[in-house]
């Protein structure tokens, strides 16, 4: 029998049969589209957060003290070393070149106080280069100044969780604040912005780097942000940062340096990983679709039994019933792929013009994928009700008598 | 053409076993015109399966043109099946979804062959049948006599050599029934071989040979080129004289009648 002329046969088939045909497009149109929609929904969130981290930071390296051989996750927050990271240190590394800016941090938990409002807060010691580095903006007052480098100014800027509780409404550049045995005036407020890398920024102090190493007597720095040039090799930097590190060490290397990419790279891996499992969910839709095909294919088959044992008396073999009706089953997925991925391109152009911020990405393998699960299942669900009907026996078929 | 040795066929029916052909040994020669009766159940669809090769006997041999089919698998099975053979049933068996016209190309279609060979042939087989006005119609736009004649131009479109026929005319008024029978012997006359399955004892007496049936066993074999009568038909008996002009010289009863149901068509 010639393709055409099968094609031709099942099409009059489904012409016959509208709701039956229709009802089992449209599960393989909804299981297909399920698919895909779903994935782009996790491929959606994957692209978010990548958009998100490199609005966040452009391209920081964090310079921590001791030695970490852990890549990727959160960055370890405390480390302990046996030579401090020194603000001398810092100065040096920010002289490699591709090193836009150097921010160096000193952190520590500290109590601050307003007349009779006090809060433990974790206070960062660092320079004007740090709100670069992190893109903080002011919402109210400045940034610390470039003296604030050198000098142990007594002023802060606070994160608007630690204004409002110790303010309230009222104002606060300007005040002074009691910043453990010492009073700082407020000259800013930190703009409402969200956690970035593990640290809630609105719960927070920021005082220039030498006050807080008076504050907490320590000449050791938490960590260095470097933000270096986008058309630097950052792994390269990272060897020259080392290099600078193992000379003023004493030829020691112990310190960490973290890239922004490797932490992107856990996130990319975790959202992929969770898309891909979406999908499996996702594809149980479509296996809901074979089986249909499959119970609706063995009605199909009895309901067709005398057919069948005339085609067999016409001198059909019983290879080309199991094709008749395993190419029934193709056409239908088919066609109920061609409808549900439409569909599902559609919502998605449609996704993308309600919510143009979080746009749905079908990843590349979606479409390819849920055609394959889809004609894996059709083939695999439409095997048994054509064995059923190549295995009839047309006497007993034509007379009507099973 | 036909040559059956010593056919069995048991079926399973609940517990008991049901002895459906018992050793059936027959020779059929080209352009025969045979009729097999006998009461239900004694066998007599089962052996025009199984010479329509519908069905595989559990023991014995068949030869369809010197071939021995039970060697055959399936798939060349159901290809000389398709090439050879023309079935007619009782119940016509049209898909309803299809117009006289695609029903009766579904053979040469199951045959791979291309659609402008099939337009020839189907338009050839509607005239013989004298329906070429009706190759659009849907079965259920067509009448009974045209149903089957329908059916029997599907049988011929391939141009086989043998037509089987289970109960032609069962489901026929007799009017209807006399306008298939005389295109079913006008067939028979241009030398197909025709075998009909019947009840009526008016339709199987218009044959030349008579096969009767009882109990998986051939009764009675009258008529026929082999002379034995007996079920036990040896196939030493089959070389017998060869009869190719016997067809055309179709005997006294046959012609009689004839004329008398074309007589019944016009009025």
């Amino acid at each position: 029998m010639k393709l055409f002329d099968q094609l031709v046969f099942n099409r009059q088939v489904f012409l016959r049969h509208r709701v039956r045909t229709l009802l089992m497009l449209l599960a393989v149109a909804i299981g297909v589209a399920s698919v895909i929609l779903l994935t782009s929904l996790g491929e959606g969130a994957r692209g978010y957060v990548d958009r998100e981290f490199s609005a966040l930071g452009n391209r920081i390296l964090i310079v921590l003290p001791g030695r970490k051989e852990t890549t990727g996750g959160g960055p370890p927050m405390y480390g302990a070393s046996p030579r401090d990271l020194t603000l001398e240190d810092a100065n040096a590394l920010g002289r490699i070149p591709g090193v836009l800016a150097v921010a160096p941090i000193v952190a520590g938990t500290t109590t601050i106080s307003h007349s009779s409002r006090s809060r433990e807060v974790i206070t960062l010691g660092s320079t004007a280069a740090f709100f670069a580095v992190r893109q903080l903006q002011v919402g109210a007052g400045t940034l610390l100044s470039a003296r604030a480098e050198s000098e142990p100014l007594a002023v802060a800027v606070l994160g608007v969780k630690v204004k409002r509780e110790l303010f309230g409404s009222s104002r606060a550049l300007g005040q002074w604040v009691r910043v453990g045995d010492r009073r700082m005036r407020v000259v800013g407020v930190l703009e409402e912005r969200g956690e970035s890398l593990g640290l809630d920024m609105r719960d927070m102090l920021v005082i220039p780097v030498r006050t807080a190493e008076q504050l907490f007597d320590s000449p050791g720095l938490f960590r260095i942000l470097l933000d270096i040039a986008p058309s630097a090799d950052s792994d390269k930097i990272k060897e020259k940062i080392l290099n600078v590190i193992r000379k003023r060490h004493d030829g020691e290397e112990d310190v960490t340096v973290i890239s922004q990419d490797s932490m992107l790279a856990a996130f990319d891996n975790i959202l992929a990983t969770l898309t891909m499992a979406i999908a499996a969910i996702s594809s149980i839709s479509l296996l809901v679709a074979g089986i249909l095909i499959m119970n609706i294919s063995l009605i199909s088959v009895s309901q067709r039994r005398q057919e069948i044992g005339l085609l067999k008396a016409i001198g059909a073999s019983s290879r080309q019933i199991k094709q008749l009706f395993i190419g029934e089953s193709l056409m239908l997925i088919s066609m109920g792929s061609a409808v549900g991925i439409s569909f599902a391109f559609a919502l998605i152009a449609l996704f993308a013009g309600l919510w143009p911020s979080f746009p749905l990405q079908p990843p590349v393998w979606a479409v390819p994928a849920a055609l394959l699960v889809a004609f894996g299942t059709g083939l695999v669900f439409s095997i048994m009700p054509a064995k059923r009907a190549a295995a009839l026996d047309p006497v007993l078929a034509l007379r009507g008598m099973l | 053409m036909i040559k059956l040795e010593k056919i069995n066929k048991t079926y399973q029916v609940g517990d008991s076993p049901l002895r459906a052909l018992a050793d059936v040994s027959l020779n059929i020669e080209p352009g025969e015109y045979l009729s097999i009766m006998g009461p239900s159940g004694s066998g007599k669809s089962t052996l025009l399966n199984m010479i329509g090769l519908l069905d595989r006997p559990d023991s014995g041999r068949y030869w369809f043109d010197q071939i021995a089919t039970e060697e055959l698998n399936e798939e060349r099975r159901a290809h000389l099946r398709g090439e050879n053979i023309g079935f007619i049933f009782q119940s016509f068996h049209l898909i309803n979804r299809l117009t006289a016209f695609e029903n009766i190309e579904l053979p040469m279609m199951l045959a791979g062959l291309p659609l402008k060979q099939r337009r020839i042939a189907v338009a050839d087989v509607l005239a013989m049948v004298g329906l070429s006005d009706r190759a659009s119609h849907k079965p259920n736009q067509l009448s009974g006599g045209q149903l089957q004649r329908v059916a029997i131009a599907r049988a011929i479109v391939m141009r086989p050599r043998l037509l089987l026929a289970d109960e032609p005319t069962g489901n026929l008024d007799s009017r209807s029934g006399a306008e298939v029978i005389d295109v079913l012997e006008k067939l028979n006359q241009d030398g197909i071989t025709l075998i009909t399955v019947t009840h009526d004892q008016k339709l199987g007496d218009r044959a030349r040979r008579h096969i009767r049936m009882v109990d998986g066993m051939i009764d009675r074999d009258q008529g026929g080129f082999s002379v034995t009568p007996e079920n036990s038909d040896m196939p030493e008996n089959s070389p017998e004289p060869k009869n190719s002009p016997e067809p055309t010289k179709s005997p006294e009863p046959t012609k009689s009648h004839q004329p008398t149901k074309s007589n019944d068509e016009t009025i």
